[in-house]
């Protein structure tokens, strides 16, 4: 059997993942996210009394706290495989990302498991970010000076 | 009004990020990565800072706002104490995300056992 008619009749028993499904409820679980963010920062300056800014980054810190807790607690697991970049694109997903590493390399030892380990899936972003925002700031501050 | 705002913008970057995961061969670490450069990126012409402007806390949600976070921290060092500064601030304005990750994950993975 030669290799296009073995691809195509793969093709034909591949399970299909219904796309628009997914998109759609990727948009409404993150759209979910940005509301909870956009209430906790409300509820944050009512409360406390505390600058906007101050609020948010409040409420950063509480859902990366959240993220931490639900993939510690088990079922943040399941919660992304049903609504995928509805909850990675979030920072609940950076959160995830350092949290299940820690988790997984934790029997290692402190040292060489955790310490070592628990930038494993999240580093990329900080060096990209690190990266692109050194490159890009210092094109802004050569056109604009700041 | 700022909550329908927010959950446009978030289930609308949210939903980009689906479509690229479904139709490439791209993992979710790759589009996390993208999306932090792109944040960078909206930032050398200040149309972040417009989205945050009209769109409110839904826009500090994604993580697009890390990048954003970022490059605000190194141009607030570069105007105090010029292109040096730039190092300098860098992490001043998500020091505060890092450090919680680094710090919750921490102590929770030695409570909580790995679940499978």
């Amino acid at each position: 059997m030669n290799k296009e008619k073995y691809i195509a009749l793969t093709d034909k028993h591949k399970p299909k993942e219904n796309t628009l499904k997914n998109a759609i409820i990727a948009f409404l679980a993150g759209g979910f996210m940005g509301t909870l963010g956009q209430l906790l920062i409300d509820v944050y300056t009512y409360f406390f009394d505390v600058p906007k800014t101050m609020a948010s980054t409040f409420m950063i810190i509480t859902l990366i706290f959240l993220g931490c807790l639900f993939t510690c607690l088990g079922f943040f697991d399941s919660l992304v495989h049903k609504l995928k970049c509805g909850l990675i694109i979030p920072i609940t997903g950076f959160a995830h990302a350092m949290m299940s590493a820690a988790l997984e390399y934790r029997k290692e030892g402190l040292v060489t498991g955790i310490g070592a380990n628990m930038f494993k899936l999240a580093g990329s972003v900080i060096v990209f970010g690190v990266v692109s925002a050194y490159t890009f700031g210092l094109i802004r501050f050569i056109i604009y000076g700041g | 009004m700022l909550y329908l705002y927010s959950f446009l913008f978030t289930g609308f970057v949210c939903m980009i990020a689906q479509v690229i995961l479904d139709n490439t061969k791209l993992t979710p670490g790759h589009i996390t990565t993208i999306f932090v450069v792109v944040g960078a990126f909206l930032d050398i012409f200040s149309i972040y800072d417009r989205i945050i402007l009209y769109v409110g806390g839904g826009a500090l949600v994604p993580i697009t706002s890390f990048g954003h976070l970022l490059i605000h921290g190194a141009l607030e060092g570069a105007q105090t104490y010029g292109i040096m500064g730039m190092l300098m601030g860098m992490f001043s304005l998500t020091a505060s995300g890092i450090c919680s990750a680094i710090i919750f994950s921490f102590y929770l993975s030695l409570i909580f056992e790995p679940k499978d």
